[in-house]
């Protein structure tokens, strides 16, 4: 449960408040962003998200190293369940194809 | 160590290591706890414990959620849940953890309508989604997860969602330390603070600990080199006697924490007088309920709360681990009846709670150990 997952914004819903789009490793989920109101991220921003909500901005970077850092601890199946179930939807249909928000490490 | 070629540098883990090494004065020993369970869980996983020196002990604070929360409080919701029309909705984290009466899992085998959510937010879902159920979410979490839980609440509120409602668990992580420092069969010389419950409540929650009890913190990240650096510049300052509050997670910790999330927290929750703590009774202040303002979705005040006090069970040493005056394996169901298997304690539940994480790195490692020394 103290895992943070890394996302990139993809979308900021119209309309509706404190609520986004992320992408983690190609499968797309809806975020709430309410806990960065202060400092909302927009669209290509990286956030760092706990049960489901937006917590932390991060840098691309960052996200990478969380990533590589919950495949050192085995828990990217755990992340990747949880993050498939936001939004209570448990499709599997979306984890292929090649991922559009990996992050990059620019070294 | 087993898994140090995987580590991004391993050139600066040896580094760091071997700062500590010059670091540790070999005739004094160090226990210096590490209050996260993620901490925890890492620091097993990582088996940094074989690369630091021998008399520098880390000690397992009480950081792991699902490990604190005393079992009458699990019996208490599943009671609500077990009315007509009620759906319990709870992380996965709850659902393997044993009440007196069964776990929630077994609970939704008997047929009530048991629920994994990822988000507080999917409960409230759930609630929108079936009018003619009440929903209840059963929360747990320190200050990482409150804050989300609060967003829920005014969001319920907001949309006039009437059939919502969370069983609140949530505790905060300050009261606790107080009390591990107050317990007389105690010594610790410093802290690694949480990573996460610090990116919401900042640093200077814990000022009170370097300024009055004169331990240093440090709050650290969850890499291998993270958590080295931590304990480097905990090093530091006991060999200089300072003790001061540092922030090794800059890059995500802000000192002053999250705004918005402190100021959500407040506008939905209060502080309790007091709340039972698994293994270390009850301490005051430590936990928070759900103000006036939002009783109408405050589940202890909706339905009748039978308020179950369930004692563990004798042999399980949970209190004594949970406090680090034991280690997993030293309690007598380690291993045996206890296992993560068959889980007695909820220490072994969690892969943040110290038997768990314990028996998954260390304890299998020894018995591959053993049965290749036999083969």
């Amino acid at each position: 449960m103290c895992l943070a997952i890394p996302g990139k914004i993809v979308e900021i819903a119209e309309g509706q408040n404190e609520v986004g789009v992320v992408e983690v490793t190609g499968v797309r989920r809806k975020v709430q962003l309410g806990l960065l109101s202060e400092d909302m991220p927009v669209k290509g921003d990286w956030v760092l998200i706990h049960v489901g909500f937006a917590m932390s901005k991060i840098s691309e970077w960052d996200a990478a190293e969380q990533m590589r850092l919950l495949a050192l601890l085995g828990e990217v199946d755990q992340a990747m369940e949880e993050v498939r179930g936001y939004g209570g939807e448990e499709t599997r249909s979306e984890t292929s194809g090649v991922s559009q928000a990996w992050p990059r490490l620019n070294h | 160590m087993r898994y140090v070629d995987e580590f991004r540098d391993p050139g600066l883990i040896t580094k760091a290591s071997e700062e500590i090494g010059r670091l540790v004065d070999p005739a004094r020993h160090y226990r210096i706890m590490e209050v996260c369970g993620g901490h925890t869980h890492a620091i097993y996983r990582f088996g940094l414990k074989d690369i630091l020196p021998q008399n520098l002990e880390l000690i397992h604070g009480p950081g792991c959620p699902v490990c604190v929360l005393p079992m009458g409080r699990i019996d208490d919701g599943l009671t609500i849940a077990r009315e007509p029309n009620r759906i319990f909705a709870a992380f996965g984290d709850m659902m393997r953890v044993p009440g007196a009466k069964g776990s929630p899992l077994e609970h939704k085998a008997r047929g009530v309508d048991v629920r994994i959510v990822y988000s507080p937010a999917d409960a409230l879902e759930i609630a929108r989604k079936n009018p003619d159920k009440e929903v209840m979410f059963f929360a747990i979490g320190f200050e990482t997860t409150a804050p989300s839980t609060a967003l829920t609440l005014m969001s319920a509120k907001k949309q006039g969602i009437q059939n919502f409602s969370v069983f609140c668990n949530h505790v905060t992580i300050v009261p606790a330390i107080r009390a591990i420092l107050d317990s007389p069969d105690m010594r610790l010389d410093g802290f690694i603070g949480p990573g996460h419950v610090s990116t919401v409540i900042g640093c200077r929650p814990y000022e009170w600990i370097a300024k009055s009890e004169g331990k240093p913190v440090v709050t650290s990240g969850f890499e291998p080199l993270d958590l080295l650096q931590s304990i480097v510049m905990l090093l530091k300052q006991l060999n200089a006697r300072e003790a001061k509050v540092e922030n090794q997670y800059k890059r995500v910790v802000p000192w002053e924490g999250n705004r918005a999330a402190l100021n959500a927290m407040a506008e939905v929750f209060e502080l309790r007088p007091y709340f039972e703590w698994r293994g270390l009774g009850f301490i005051s202040q430590s936990a928070l309920r759900i103000r006036d303002t939002y009783s109408a979705w405050d589940a202890e005040r909706r339905y009748s709360v039978p308020e179950t006090r369930v004692a563990d069970p004798k042999s399980a040493q949970c209190g004594e681990v949970l406090k680090g005056v034991l280690k997993p394996a030293q309690c007598k169901l380690f291993g045996k009846e206890c296992t993560p298997e068959h889980p007695i304690g909820a220490l072994m539940v969690s892969s943040e709670g110290s038997c768990a994480a314990y028996y998954n790195y260390e304890h299998r490692k020894s018995l591959v150990t053993t049965i290749s020394a036999v083969a």
